[in-house]
């Protein structure tokens, strides 16, 4: 057993409700710093929910209803007066890839500009920083006043990618960042994963099950928007998981 | 060859059907451009006697039955100006509002409703409107200013609408994405909504430009006058708060109020009116074009 590391994201009681139909009934996790946390489970089990719950684009959504406490750094997120330094802390990556109708390079320089960041040579750092990171950088390096949205689909994947790292998050969330891209691509931003992991945290929504296993510390099987089981890795993909329903959708009996 | 490939009564059938079916609605959108040309043909040749470049800047003369149309010609520029200064602006915003702001609430529906609604009333009706809020009630008179406003509230809902429209189209997955980088609403609007909506808004509001410059009623009633004499070739020649004669009502008086005037007269005003509509749609098209073609997905 890993020792315990200090709490990034701390969750409890969570209820989330679209109107009248409840969605997340109640659930109470954590995410520790510096681990990749994965979340599992079918389609409609509020995975995506549960991730704008906790960089409150919530408040986007019309009628959606959240009861419960999220505290990142210890710090209530429902009380924050300052929801885009906190949106800045989590970086996001949505299902399918957004090239913002922008040029590459001011796809990444975007939040940070947005924040404030007005210095040309500073930002020119910081885009290739980025881009580097999320393994674009050579593809990209020589049209970068090329349009995002004119990338291919892996491009523009890493390319969000790029962007959710460039307001240096504390917390990279990755919504079934693989739906869209070949599995080439898959594998060379797992493997960026691996390497961000010594700095950030990193939440992994994914559908593939293999993926949850490759990568994470602690696997969350969520379904129907409750917890079926929580646990390392190595006791979530073992033949004997807490919950049988776990290990029937682990390995493909059922889900 | 297969049998799957081979003709069949019932493919016979279907392939006819789809031909059929497109030449039939290629038909109909071919037969809106017949009643355009026919008119703007019509209108060129019985105008064409009394066409020249004297004719727009010269003022009626002989209680209307020579010399030009200057001071309505230029009645209406500055009318469909004011108007579109006013509603423009308050449009746009009041949309902006209203697609990216606004939440699903009572009010915000009422909003849209009464939006919906005044789109629908009549021109006559917003020329009543006009003489009473403005002229009587605010004591302003019958002026350009409150001929301009009463068309102002007239194009307003339709400028309201149309640049809904064109803040829709933007994918909401961009806007998602602005925000999830902590971008504020604001900024999201003013980085990525509003430069990628820009063609489809100008469009809609320099369309009401000719709706504009068209309606007779509202400045009948408002601030448009039988006739008129300002100084030719002064662009400054009206004042706001003085009444002005008007392109729309100017043909409509040389034709039902004026006897013995010249055949090619009330065609020539047409043409005048036309002209202008069609200069501000061609300059609109040509926005659109370059906007369009910076559009970026």
């Amino acid at each position: 057993m890993v020792e315990p590391k200090p709490k990034k994201i701390e969750v409890s009681n969570l209820r989330l409700s679209y109107g009248k139909k409840e969605v997340i009934h109640g659930i109470s996790f954590d995410v520790q710093q510096s681990e990749i946390f994965a979340i599992i489970g079918p389609a409609q089990s509020a995975k995506t929910s549960l991730l704008k719950c906790i960089n409150r684009t919530l408040d986007f959504v019309a009628g959606a209803k959240v009861s419960g406490v999220i505290k990142v750094d210890g710090q209530d997120v429902s009380r924050m007066k300052n929801v885009y330094e906190l949106r800045r802390k989590i970086g996001m990556v949505a299902p399918l890839p957004v090239g913002l109708p922008l040029s590459i390079y001011d796809n990444v320089a975007f939040a940070p500009r947005a924040a404030g960041m007005r210095s040309k040579a500073a930002l020119d750092v910081l885009v290739e920083r980025c881009l580097t990171q999320a393994a674009l950088w050579d593809e990209v390096k020589d049209r970068l006043d090329s349009l995002g949205t004119k990338l291919s689909g892996g491009q523009q994947q890493r390319l969000t990618i790029a962007r959710a790292l460039s307001h240096s998050p504390d917390v990279l969330c990755l919504d079934e960042f693989s739906i869209a891209i070949d599995p080439v691509t898959t594998m060379r931003i797992e493997d960026v994963l691996k390497e961000l992991r010594e700095k950030i945290t990193i939440i992994l929504v994914t559908n593939l099950v293999q993926q949850a296993r490759r990568l994470a510390d602690r696997t969350m099987f969520l379904w129907n928007g409750e917890i079926v089981e929580l646990g390392t890795n190595d006791v979530i993909f073992s033949d004997h998981p807490a919950n049988r329903q776990t290990y029937e959708y682990v390995n493909g009996i059922f889900g | 060859m297969p049998a799957v490939f081979t003709e069949t009564a019932a493919t016979r059938r279907k392939r006819l059907t789809e031909r059929l079916a497109q030449g039939l609605f290629g038909l109909m959108a071919l037969s809106l451009v017949v009643p355009l040309v026919t008119i703007v043909v019509y209108l060129f040749v019985q105008a064409w006697p009394l066409l020249s470049w004297d004719f727009l800047t010269s003022n009626p003369t002989n209680g209307m039955r020579q010399g030009g149309i200057w001071s309505a010609f230029l009645g209406t520029i500055y009318l469909v100006t004011v108007s579109l200064c006013v509603s423009a602006p308050i449009g746009v915003l009041a949309a902006v509002y209203l697609n990216e702001y606004a939440e699903d609430n009572w009010l915000t529906r009422m909003i849209n409703l009464a939006v919906v609604n005044l789109a629908g009333v009549p021109s006559i009706v917003h020329a009543l409107f006009g003489l009473g809020a403005f002229v009587l009630f605010a004591g302003i008179g019958r002026s350009i200013i409150a001929a301009s406003l009463t068309l102002a509230i007239m194009t307003l809902p339709v400028i309201i609408a149309s640049t809904k429209e064109s803040l829709a189209s933007v994918p909401r997955s961009f806007r998602e994405a602005c925000w999830n980088v902590g971008a504020t609403r604001w900024q999201t609007i003013r980085r990525i909504v509003l430069p990628n909506s820009i063609s489809g808004i100008l469009t809609g509001v320099i369309l009401q430009v000719s709706r504009t410059a068209g309606e007779t009623a509202p400045v009948m009633f408002t601030g448009a006058v039988f006739f008129k004499k300002i100084p030719e070739g002064d662009v400054f020649a009206y004042s706001l708060t003085d009444q002005c004669m008007a392109l729309s009502m100017h043909l409509y008086t040389v034709t039902t109020q004026v006897t013995n005037a010249p055949h090619a007269l009330p065609y020539a005003i047409a043409v005048a009116l036309l002209g202008t509509v069609l200069v501000v749609n061609a300059l609109s098209i040509g926005t659109r074009v370059y906007l369009r073609s910076r559009k970026k997905w």
